[in-house]
């Protein structure tokens, strides 16, 4: 399988992504530069984690407007993988590629430690392998995180199912106190109306292995790539 | 919209001694150098900059005025 990882100006997690993909998982990873207008032969793109155009005017306003971002929202229209983690789900939601807007943490402050998700759904490409109710344990590193969209898409969005992951305590339930940053109805990640573009605040690519003391985000990945042999035997 | 930025403002505010202030709420200010487009084009023209760019209108409002040098 062959991950493709967008490197806009200020991203600075897209090592992270490729470390999990080559070394940890075996595939192929390699890094598309935003100026890019194709994304020949890839199975999966991934917008990693950073400050993408130095994340002004509004987190995301600007990497929307970068040349690959048409070849990725063409993918998506098609049914590729789309994958936004942090940064890359702020893009996402400035592209109108996912729905709503990440703004400024309810209590100001970067927040930058391990909390818990709890998997909203298991058949979604992304999560496959992962029942519904787990509680996952990612960590965070953002200061603008609060997921927020107006009534209208939000009773749209659950009654879609596009809600993908919600913060929760360490026993999976959805409580105020696990919520780290005022997200509506403690939204950690969301996806669009058929699954295949999904963005996320925590970050599955820094726990992805024993070694780091946690690899719950692995479990993503493994998702990811049942998904791709999954399609790739239903094409044969 | 919740503006956390603009309740801690107020808040300083009132400890200030400033108790008449009842809400602040954060924005941003552009200056938007035109060069000298007519004024119903430029309207125009600066509505999409805000729609497409400037604003995001699921957590922004927008509005402009023109000002000549």
């Amino acid at each position: 399988m062959k991950f493709g990882i967008v490197v806009f100006p200020g991203s600075n997690c897209e090592h992270d992504v490729y470390h999990v993909v080559k070394h940890l998982m075996g595939h192929e990873a390699t890094f598309l530069w935003h100026k890019n207008e194709t994304l020949p032969g890839i199975d999966c793109v991934v917008l990693p984690g950073g400050f993408a155009h130095g994340d002004y005017l509004r987190t995301g306003a600007m990497a929307r407007f970068s040349p690959i971002m048409n070849a990725v929202r063409q993918y998506a229209d098609r049914g590729g993988m789309v994958f936004g983690i942090c940064n890359g789900f702020q893009i996402l939601a400035e592209a109108g590629l996912l729905p709503g807007a990440l703004v400024r943490n309810a209590n100001l402050q970067y927040i930058c430690r391990d909390l818990y998700v709890r998997v909203e759904r298991q058949d979604t490409p992304y999560t496959n392998r992962i029942k519904t109710g787990t509680a996952l344990k990612i960590p965070v590193g953002h200061g603008e995180g609060c997921y927020y969209a107006p009534d209208a898409v939000l009773q749209e969005l659950v009654k879609k199912r596009q809600v993908v992951f919600r913060y929760c305590d360490p026993k999976g339930e959805i409580t105020a106190e696990a919520n780290p940053n005022g997200s509506l109805h403690n939204i950690a990640g969301v996806c669009n109306e058929k699954g295949n573009v999904l963005g996320m605040m925590p970050h599955p690519d820094r726990c992805a292995e024993e070694i780091l003391g946690n690899a719950d985000g692995m479990r993503l990945f493994t998702s990811i790539l049942h998904t791709w042999q999954q399609t790739r035997r239903n094409r044969i | 919209m919740l503006d956390p930025q603009g309740k801690a403002i107020c808040t300083s505010l009132h400890q200030l001694g400033y108790r008449e202030v009842t809400g602040v709420r954060i924005g941003k200010f552009m200056e938007v150098n035109l060069g000298g487009l007519p004024r119903e084009e430029a309207e125009k023209r600066l509505g999409d900059m805000c729609q497409t760019l400037l604003a995001n209108t699921v957590i922004e409002d927008y509005r402009f005025e023109f000002l000549d040098e």
